[in-house]
This record gives structure tokens, sequence and C-alpha cells, in this order.
């Protein structure tokens, strides 16, 4: 890397990076990922390739430039002021993830307090189903008057998912006994318990694709299945990804512990993943309760 | 605000460093590569005077079709498309980017800082944006042609869109990640890099406003990006999230697209407000009347748009209680807006006021954003709404505020910071010229669209009774005027980058242009402050 050419950055400055090609880098990957998929909706024959060949170039745009940023971390280029820069930008990070999730809860909670009571004719709405949807009777779950995809099941809260919010909860815990293992200093017991930390975190995303085919072979249950559907695979499906995407970065991370990188008082990358498999885990609680409980 | 000390020596020093060791690369890869954040900021702001005209000669197509009633150049779903993509052109493209573009030429040099906080992540928003606008500019070219359902992609009608529309949805995606990247290094910037000594409250104003837009961006862009991700499995996997059939409810996408929608609005004027807050002050040669009382109205503005998304849907049929709340909380705004116009006034009251371009743009946007601010608050009233709705008085309403409101704050932006970043002043007599130009066809422009929109005639629509003839022909001939024009800002940036009278670093002949920006030389380092200096 250009950058990399000093040994070591004064630490009372603040490190501004020099001409770094990774961001132009990603820019090509996510319009290559994305014109991929729309020619690939569309059904041209050439969107699926062009899809995959994005999808490598961002994972090889993330192993780039994570792996720059790294090296600098580990070579004492960021100061006091650099490490707080990156936690302030991954809490805002995490905020705006909260505000994503927000759009589907809200979508949720319309459906459940407002459009689905209105078709059964609800209060001032008589009219819209009398008019529109006679016999409708508003209940939760639902596929809507037009029973769109037919009659399906929903996954019981006391099942599969009461273990899940078990394996994720408990995960939580392992990544802080992991933490606290940092801070002390000692590194055999960070490994084991970050080891298990991102077992545990694809356990979880195994388990749900467990009851993912179950919904769909067995119960009828589809992204199809009406607002029910919609909103239940769309608000479990983006969890899902997040936790994947949270259990890959345990996973570097650990390895890096692997490698010796973190000390007890410098180890920013292990705190901003530590926080992203919290807001995963207390993004799940939400569901568990909203979504398959209450 | 605050009184600034810079060492002599200081300064000579920060040059003397920054060709030492880090002056700019040669060629394309310094603008490929860039992490300096005025790098960046030069070409977001090239990029925004792009697709300003990009969008504009949309409006021209717009305009001339609407010149005399009958369907004369262009077919009706071609015209829809224009007002479609010269909406999201206009805002994702020219406002927005030139907003983050001042945000990354000003903010660290106002607080103080070497570049912004994370300059890797500051080349990935800008570099985002130009493929985003090729997706969607490359959807004027495919089967089914451009988006046609209006800017805010209503379902069911944005459901008929042919090929374009997964690359509407998509190109979306990448303007709301570039967006959100974009506010969160504002925000880690103004928290974490102002120089010793500069509380939040001794922060220059555009800086504030920047601090407050970039909160509004994390809170909505993911949201808008929720609302086309629906929209986009409701069309092709099965989701009924906006299909009464399946339980969902078109009105549910209005809620959340205005979610979005309305604190967008304000991410378009906030830093406005804080660029007339610069502007005013500086050629009135006196400090700015209430400055506590303008952070506080900038954030209670910011934190109302929150709460007032649904006037935009109030002929939806909602309950009453719904039109009462979000008139009343419509209606609030104008409490911390009239703080804001009336904290402008007594500034100039008194004053010793002159009138260069800045201040003179910022003065036709002091009077013309209050039109603009008017009519909203009729458009605010429920039952005056019922008649308004989808007339032209709502498009003459919400130009008012974007164009000589939201536009004339970054010309005014423009030219009061070009010297400091060419190095050179403008021509004084051209940049004039624009602003007359600008201000008098702006109001023929927009101004008859208020009598048609009361006298009935609707929005987005190619052909019109002929009875609002005489009107629309005005108003285009207006467009046509404010199209050309434009073309002098174009000739005021091109000479002042290629050379003239040496500006100093004061730039302006006036004791008050406070910020940080006005002690560095004219044009800036190229790393603005390796050391921070001390605001006392």
């Amino acid at each position: 890397m250009a950058h990399a050419h000093t040994t070591h950055a004064p630490a009372d400055k603040y490190y501004v990076p020099h001409g770094s090609p990774w961001p132009i880098i990603g820019s090509v990957s996510l319009f290559t990922t994305v014109l991929g998929a729309a020619l690939w909706i569309n059904e041209s024959s050439s969107g699926p390739v062009l899809f995959s060949v994005g999808l490598l170039l961002v994972a090889f745009m993330f192993a780039g430039w994570f792996g720059t940023v790294i090296k600098e971390s580990e070579n004492r280029f960021y100061n006091e002021a650099v490490d707080r820069s990156f936690r302030m930008g991954m809490m805002w990070f995490i905020f705006s993830e909260v505000m994503f999730f927000a759009a589907f809860f809200g979508a949720l909670w319309y459906a459940r307090q407002y459009s689905v009571p209105w078709l059964g004719g609800e209060g001032v709405k008589v009219f819209t189903n009398y008019l529109l949807w006679d016999n409708f009777e508003a209940a939760w779950p639902t596929n809507g008057p037009g029973d769109v995809g037919g009659d399906f099941e929903t996954i019981p809260a006391f099942g599969l998912p009461a273990i899940n919010t078990a394996i994720l909860l408990t995960s939580g815990v392992t990544i802080t006994i992991a933490h606290h293992a940092l801070k002390a200093g000692k590194r055999g017991m960070l490994n084991v318990f970050l080891a298990l930390t991102f077992l545990l975190g694809f356990t979880f995303v195994f388990l749900q694709a467990e009851e993912y085919m179950e919904a769909y072979q067995h119960l009828n249950l589809t992204l199809g299945s009406g607002i029910y559907g919609s909103t239940f695979f769309m608000l479990t499906g983006f969890h899902g990804f997040h936790v994947t995407v949270g259990a890959i970065m345990l996973t570097v991370i650990w390895i890096r512990c692997l490698r010796g990188h973190f000390t007890p008082t410098h180890h920013f990358a292990f705190e901003g993943v530590a926080w992203y498999w919290h807001f995963v885990d207390v993004v799940w609680l939400g569901l568990f309760i909203f979504v398959y409980w209450l | 605000m605050s009184t600034v000390h810079t060492h002599a020596g200081h300064q000579a020093d920060t040059h003397h460093d920054a060709h030492d060791h880090h002056g700019p690369e040669k060629g394309w890869r310094r603008w490929v590569f860039a992490t300096n954040h005025k790098d960046i900021g030069t070409m977001y702001l090239l990029f925004s005077l792009t697709m300003f005209f990009v969008g504009g000669t949309m409006a021209m197509i717009i305009r001339a079709e609407l010149f005399q009633p009958g369907l004369q150049l262009v077919n009706p779903m071609f015209f829809n498309s224009m007002t479609t993509m010269h909406a999201l052109v206009m805002i994702f493209g020219a406002v927005m980017p030139a907003f983050v573009g001042l945000a990354n030429w000003m903010i660290p040099l106002q607080v103080g800082a070497p570049d912004m906080a994370l300059p890797r992540m500051n080349n990935f928003s800008f570099w985002i944006l130009p493929f985003a606008f090729t997706l969607l500019l490359s959807t004027l070219f495919v089967e089914g042609g451009a988006p046609a359902s209006g800017w805010t992609m209503y379902p069911p009608l944005v459901l008929q869109t042919g090929d374009a529309f997964p690359l509407m949805i998509f190109a979306v995606h990448l303007m709301g990640a570039s967006s959100i990247m974009g506010a969160i290094n504002v925000i880690v910037t103004i928290m974490n890099m102002r120089a010793p000594g500069m509380s939040l409250l001794k922060m220059p104003l555009f800086t504030w406003s920047w601090l407050i837009t970039a909160y509004l961006l994390i809170a909505v862009m993911p949201v808008l990006a929720g609302a086309v991700t629906m929209l986009l499995t409701d069309h092709y996997f099965g989701t009924t999230f906006f299909e009464a059939a399946g339980g969902g409810d078109p009105v549910m996408y209005q809620h959340i697209f205005w979610f979005f929608g309305h604190p967008e609005v304000y991410i378009m004027i906030l830093p406005a407000f804080g660029i007339v807050s610069e502007i005013i002050p500086t050629f009135s040669r006196k400090r700015l009347f209430g400055y506590d009382a303008m952070v506080y109205a900038i954030a209670s503005i910011a934190f109302l748009s929150f709460i007032v998304w649904a006037h935009h849907m109030f002929t939806v049929g909602m309950p009453l209680a719904g039109q009462m709340f979000f008139m009343l909380a419509t209606m609030l705004i104008a409490v911390p807006t009239g703080v804001k116009v009336f904290n402008w006034t007594a500034t100039m009251y008194k004053g010793s006021l002159s009138f260069e371009p800045p201040m003179l743009f910022a003065l036709s946007f002091l009077f013309l954003f209050s039109i603009g601010g008017f009519s909203g608050l009729m458009l605010a009233i429920v039952p005056a709404d019922f008649q308004y709705h989808d007339t032209y008085f709502v498009v003459a309403h919400f130009h008012y505020v974007l164009v000589p409101g939201a536009v004339f704050a970054i010309m005014a932006a423009v030219y009061y910071w070009l010297p400091k970043w060419t190095g050179h002043m403008y021509n004084n007599a051209l940049a004039k010229a624009h602003f007359w130009a600008s201000t008098i066809f702006v109001n023929v422009l927009f101004f008859p669209q208020h009598f048609l929109g009361l006298a009935g005639m609707p929005r987005r629509i190619p052909d019109y009774n002929t009875q609002f003839a005489d009107w629309n022909m005005v108003s285009s001939i207006g467009a046509f005027g404010f199209g050309l024009s434009q073309l002098l800002l174009v000739a005021v940036i091109w000479q002042s980058v290629r050379g003239g009278v040496k500006a100093t670093d004061k730039v302006w002949d006036s004791g008050m242009p406070h910020g940080l920006e006005w002690t560095l030389s004219s044009p800036p380092p190229y790393h603005s402050f390796e050391v921070a200096p001390e605001v006392k």
C-alpha cells in the first residue's frame, strides 16, 4: 500500500491515509453487484454472472480494505483520537442499522394495528370491509382477505425460536467473558470464549435455516403468505443476514486474536464487533417477542 | 462565536510541512484514490453542478411541453418520466451532494481539523454517487422507459414501471449508502476533531447546521432503503406489504416513505440556514443577533421534522385525530422558523450593509424562502390542503423553498467561499448579473404557478385546459431564462479557477467573518490544520 511506507507514524498526529484504492474498488464492486441483480431480475442471462462477480469483488474489497486498516493499527498508526473516530463511526453505523430494522418493524406494527383491522371493518372503515372484502374477519396471523399464498401455519415461539433466543443470549455472555479475558490479558480464555461465541452464532444461523425449511416444506409459510409471510421473512431474513455477517466478523477477530493482535488497552475492532453482536442480539429479542410470540 | 489565535509562524510551518511529504498526487490518482477533504469536496461540488444541469435539462423539457396546451413535444409517458427523474436527480444528485461538498470543504477548516475523520470512507461516499446515477440515468434507455411514477414512488403505480424498476431501486440504495457514510463522517469529524477550546457553542453555524443535518440523514436514509426494499419484494418476490389482498396497505408505503421524506426536506434546507447565518453577519458587519437561538431553532426544526410526515398525505383518508395532530405539529414549525427569519433580520438592523454576490443571494434567500414558508403554512391547513393537494400550488411551494431556498443558499456559499478555495477573487459584475437574472427569472418561473394551482391545474400532467395557458407560458419563459442564466455561474467559477485577483486570507473586507477558515491562506494548504489551532 502506498501509505504503509513509513514504519511508524507519530502518535501525536491524527493519521490521515494518503491515496487509497479500496474505496473506488468498493464503488465498482457495489455497482457490479446491483447491476447484476437488476439484470437478473429483468431476466437477462448476464445477470447472475455479473452479480456473482460483484459479490466476489465486494469480498475482495473488504479483505483488502480491512487488511490495510489492520496492518496500520498493528503498526500503531492510530492514536487515541483516531480510535475515538472509529468508535463513534461504528456507533452511528449501528444506529443506521437500527433505523433500517425500524422500517420493517414499523410495517409489522402498522399491519397489525391498522391495515388488517381496517380490512376487517374496524371503526370508520366499515365500508372497506362491506364493499371490498365482505366476510373478512381481522385476525393475526393472516395472509389477508385474498388468502394470498393459501392456508399456512406459523412457527410456534416456544420451540426452535426459544432455543435460538437462548443461543444468542448465551453468545452475548460468552463475548463479554472474552472481552474481560482480553482486558485481563488472559489470552487462552479469550480465544476459547470468542470461538464459542462465533460457533453459537453459526449454530443460530443453521437453526434458522432449518426453521425456514420447515416453514416452506411443511407449514406452507412462505415469503408470499400475505402480510404475515412478508413481515416474518423480511424481518427474520434481514436479521439472519446480519447474524451471518456478525459471525464472520467474530471469526475474523478470533483469527486476529490467535495471531496475537490486540492489547488490553488497544482493541477497537474487538469492541466494534462486540457492539454489533449485541445489536443483532437486541434485534432478535424484538423479533422473538413481536414476530414469534405475541 | 469565537476569537481565533494563530501564531504567525505557525501557518508557514503548516504550509511547509504540507509540501514536504503530503502534496497532492499527480494525475487521475489524486481524484480516484482521493482521501483529501478538499479534493473530495471539489469532486462533490462538480458532480452536483453536472447533475444540476442534467436535472435542469429535464426541467426545460417539462416547461417546453407545458409552454402551450396540447401535446407538442413529448409523449405523456416520457413527460412523467421527466418529472420523476428531474426530482430524483435534483434532490439526490444536485442539492444533497452540493451540501456534502460544502461540508467536506468547510467543516475541517471551520473546526480546525487536519481532514475529515474517516478519509477513506469519505472517498467511498463520493465515488458511489457517479455509479448510482449511471444506474438511475441508464433507465432512460431501457425497455419500458424511465420511472414515471413521481419521485415518491407510490405503489401500486410504481409497480407498473418496466425494466427500469430494479435499476431505480438499487440506485436509491446506493445513494442512501453514500449519504449515510457521508453523514457519519460529518458527525465524527465535528464531535471528535474540533480544535482545543472550540466548544460546541463556539462552532460556526454552518458546522452546527450540518451536525444536525447529519443526524437526520442517519436516522432516515435507512428507512427509505427499507421502503424501497419492500417495493422490490412486492414487485418480484411475492410479498404483499402494500397490497390489501394480502393484508397490507398502499397507504403504509406513504407513511414509511414520508417518515423519511419529511426529514429529507429539512436535510435540504438546514445547511442552507447555516450558510445564510454565516453570510448575513459578514456583510452586515455585525455579530449574528442570537447565536444560541439560531442553534436551538435549527435543532427544534430537526426534531419537529420527525412528527409531521403525514401532512403530505392529508387527502389519503386518515382519522380526524391524525389530521389534527399533523396539522398542528406542522404549524409549530413556523415558530422556530420565525425565530430564524427575525434573527437574520435583526442581524442586519443598523448594520453597515454591503451587497456582494453572496449577500445578494442570502437576501434573496431570506425573502423568497419566506414566501415558500408561508405557502407551506397554507398547505398545512387540512381543509385548505384538500383544495391545494396535487395542484401546481404545491409545485410552487416546494420549488420556492428548494430553488430560491436551498439552491440559492448553495450559490451564496459558493460565492462566499470560492475565493478561499481557488485563491482568486471572481468577476463581481458577472456574478451580480447571474444573481439578478436568477432572482428575476426564478420568480417569473414559479410565482405564476401559485395562481395556476389555486385555479385548479393538477401537477404531473403534460396537457391542460386552455384557461391555464397564459400563466403557463409566462412560467415557461421564466424557466428558460433561469436555465440559461445558470451558464453565468459556470463562467464565474471557470474564471475564478483559472486566475484573477489574488484573494487575501480574509477574502472579505469585513471584521466579521469569524470562522477558522479565514485564518488560513487562500487557497488553504493541502492539509488544513496539521497542528490544531487554539480557540479562545
